[in-house]
């Protein structure tokens, strides 16, 4: 760390003024300017069931990125969600063969990803190993195993009322996933934001040799974030096996930079510490609407991976740019 | 001094490589025949050019995530020109992707040391970016065997005392990197700057700039070993060596590489890709179905990581536990 000059302000900015300079709002001004140029760019774009049909965009996503959120806060990070996906929604096809019905599959679904996230959760507080490579093995690991079960086959035949999950609409075009989504923002942001385990989170990012002497357990703490991130790769494992009716060992491949990106793009700073989940919540609408936008012009998939790689690299170079003018 | 050779991860490694090829030889004889042996070495070169790389990357700390795309994006620029212009020397096709390579990288090494961005960021965002420009560029085509022309497919594939020239370019890389790694200023530098980058500042070290130089390496080696693949499977399209970074990452690993930065070998960073190598070819010969090697792999860089944790521990009396791994 380099010694940089702080000077101390006459007075602290109104809690208005931080607000509106916040992240957050820069954010939001964003999601409204892709939106307005949305609307414009294709006559498509303001229907409300293609909206609708835009929230499956980053429903799913969004889900993972509120755990991977707070383990990112924590100071670890989660390659392998992806591959959890993979694991578990090829458990529940093979469970289907079996003849296992809707609630049978649900459990299997969220067992798995809960088990995948322990198995993370251990190796990297049990034995103290390095997030990254932990997660970057068990990321084939995981995608693996669903390679040698499934090899290049394909498991469909899910009951029809496993449907709902990723087809059903709760009231006119509100899908359930996107209920879903909602209810899951609103309980990530009151565990982080409201409750004494968040704070711990905050806590261990910013020091965790500092949070362990004031009497957080560390590992503990890690231990859950995995499984929680374990947990919501399990639930939208269910979600997206259910829109998609059938699973392949390549299910939701390279997902993990996309959820990545939605994290770092709301605000969470890679390297710990701080970030909020309505960061998060609005960089999912973020990046929802630009792939919507982008698809209904009919760009390609893999040039609108070039524009998230680019979004990710540049959320996080701007700010340093704009530091560095500004001195 | 004879012990501590034995015990080292080099020797840990030979001994696992000479097992293994043991327990291929009591089925299958004709694996270990002398030319099949040089058909696995030869097979396994480029993960050794890349692995090279990777080990002086994540010597100082960094990671490149980026090296398969890199790889991809470099051998469609070489089969493009070569195309284009098919009188093109191999000798300036071979100059083309290294200094191709070597910008590239150089690009994931300037966000990293001027920006300051964390290199999994950078590296996670140029994979994508990458991997998208070889679609912008080849429209999603592919180059086959019968566009490219004769000199620029048998360059690879020549003979020279018995080896092809792919071999061989992975020897020379490896001598030449076993002396800049042992010998020269730059190869103590990026120990250095992984080991203890605050030390290696008052020593006189830019850490950033060395973990530049270290990208731009690894960078030119991608680059170089993009023309190569090219060229010996006489194929380029948007999807070549997909996910071959995590192999990559698993040689260092498995070569006893610390994610940690600061511990590393080329020799090591030579066996963890050869055990790979040898996994790899065995496969197929033992009659395992192909499916299994990423979960393998996975399987490989976990084990060796915790291994690798094992070994590194710390001896002695803890009087002040730290609750972070290494900051």
């Amino acid at each position: 760390m380099s010694i940089t000059d702080r000077t101390i302000p006459d007075r602290l900015q109104s809690p208005l003024e931080r607000r509106l300079k916040s992240w957050e709002s820069l954010l939001l001004l964003v999601a409204i300017a892709i939106f307005v140029a949305n609307s414009f760019a294709t006559p498509y774009f303001l229907n409300a069931w293609n909206l609708s049909d835009a929230t499956f965009n980053f429903t799913e996503k969004a889900m993972i990125a509120f755990a991977m959120a707070l383990l990112i806060i924590s100071g670890e990070i989660d390659l392998s969600v992806a591959s959890i996906i993979a694991l578990a929604s090829t458990a529940m096809g093979a469970a289907v063969q079996f003849g296992v019905d809707t609630p049978g599959l649900v459990l299997i679904g969220l067992g798995v990803g809960v088990l995948c996230g322990a198995f993370n959760g251990l190796l990297v507080t049990g034995l103290g190993l390095p997030s990254i490579v932990v997660t970057i093995g068990t990321m084939s690991l995981f995608r693996g195993i669903s390679y040698i079960v499934l090899g290049d086959q394909a498991y469909r035949g899910y009951p029809p009322d496993f449907a709902f999950f990723g087809q059903g609409y709760v009231y006119w075009v509100i899908s359930f996933e996107f209920v879903l989504f909602a209810l899951i923002a609103l309980i990530y942001a009151v565990i982080l934001h409201k409750t004494n385990f968040g704070r711990a989170v905050y806590a261990i990012g910013n020091n965790a040799t500092g949070a362990l002497f004031s009497g957080i357990r560390v590992g503990r703490v890690k231990f859950i974030l995995f499984l929680l991130t374990g947990l919501m790769s399990g639930v939208a494992a269910i979600c997206l096996t259910s829109r998609l009716g059938s699973t392949r060992p390549s299910i939701a491949f390279g997902w993990e930079l996309e959820i990545v990106t939605m994290v770092v793009l709301g605000g969470v700073s890679i390297l710990g510490g701080s970030g909020t989940i309505p960061g998060v919540v609005i960089a999912a609408f973020v990046m929802g609407l630009v792939t919507f936008g982008l698809g209904l012009l009919n760009v390609p998939g893999i040039v609108m991976s070039i524009v998230i790689g680019a979004l990710l690299i540049s959320v996080i170079a701007l700010p340093q740019l704009w530091h560095r003018w500004r001195r | 001094m004879l012990r501590a050779l034995l015990k080292s991860r080099e020797m840990l490694l030979i001994g696992a490589i000479a097992l293994l090829l043991a327990i291929i030889s009591t089925r299958f004889p004709a694996f270990v025949a002398p030319s099949n042996l040089a058909d696995v070495f030869n097979d396994t070169s480029p993960l050794i050019l890349l692995a090279i790389g990777q080990m002086i990357v994540i010597l100082t700390k960094c990671i490149d995530l980026s090296v398969a795309a890199n790889l991809a994006l470099t051998g469609m620029v070489v089969a493009t020109i070569n195309v284009i212009a098919p009188g093109v020397p191999v000798v300036v096709i071979l100059l083309v992707a290294v200094a191709l390579g070597a910008l590239l990288g150089m690009f994931n090494g300037v966000l990293v040391w001027k920006l300051g961005i964390p290199p999994i960021v950078v590296t996670l965002g140029t994979m994508t970016i990458f991997r998208g420009l070889v679609f912008l560029l080849s429209d999603g085509k592919w180059v086959n065997s019968h566009e490219m022309s004769a000199a620029f497919k048998a360059f690879p594939r020549t003979e020279l005392l018995g080896l092809p020239v792919l071999s061989w370019i992975a020897i020379i890389a490896v001598l030449i990197f076993a002396i800049v790694m042992t010998r020269t200023t730059l190869g103590r530098a990026f120990y250095a700057a992984g080991g203890n980058p605050h030390a290696a500042t008052y020593a006189g070290i830019d850490v950033g700039r060395t973990q530049f130089w270290a990208f731009t390496i690894s960078g030119g080696l991608a680059g170089l070993t993009g023309y190569l693949w090219v060229a010996r499977y006489a194929v380029a399209y948007v999807d070549i060596a997909g996910g071959f970074e995590l192999d990559v990452v698993a040689a260092c690993v498995i070569g006893g590489v610390s994610i940690m930065g600061g511990i590393g070998s080329v020799g090591g960073a030579l066996l963890g890709a050869l055990f790979l190598g040898v996994i790899k070819n065995a496969l197929p010969v033992v009659n395992i179905s192909p499916f299994w090697q990423l979960a393998i792999s996975g399987g490989a860089i976990i084990i060796a990581v915790a291994l690798n944790a094992q070994a590194s521990r710390t001896k002695g009396r803890i009087i002040l536990k730290d609750a972070e791994h290494a900051s």
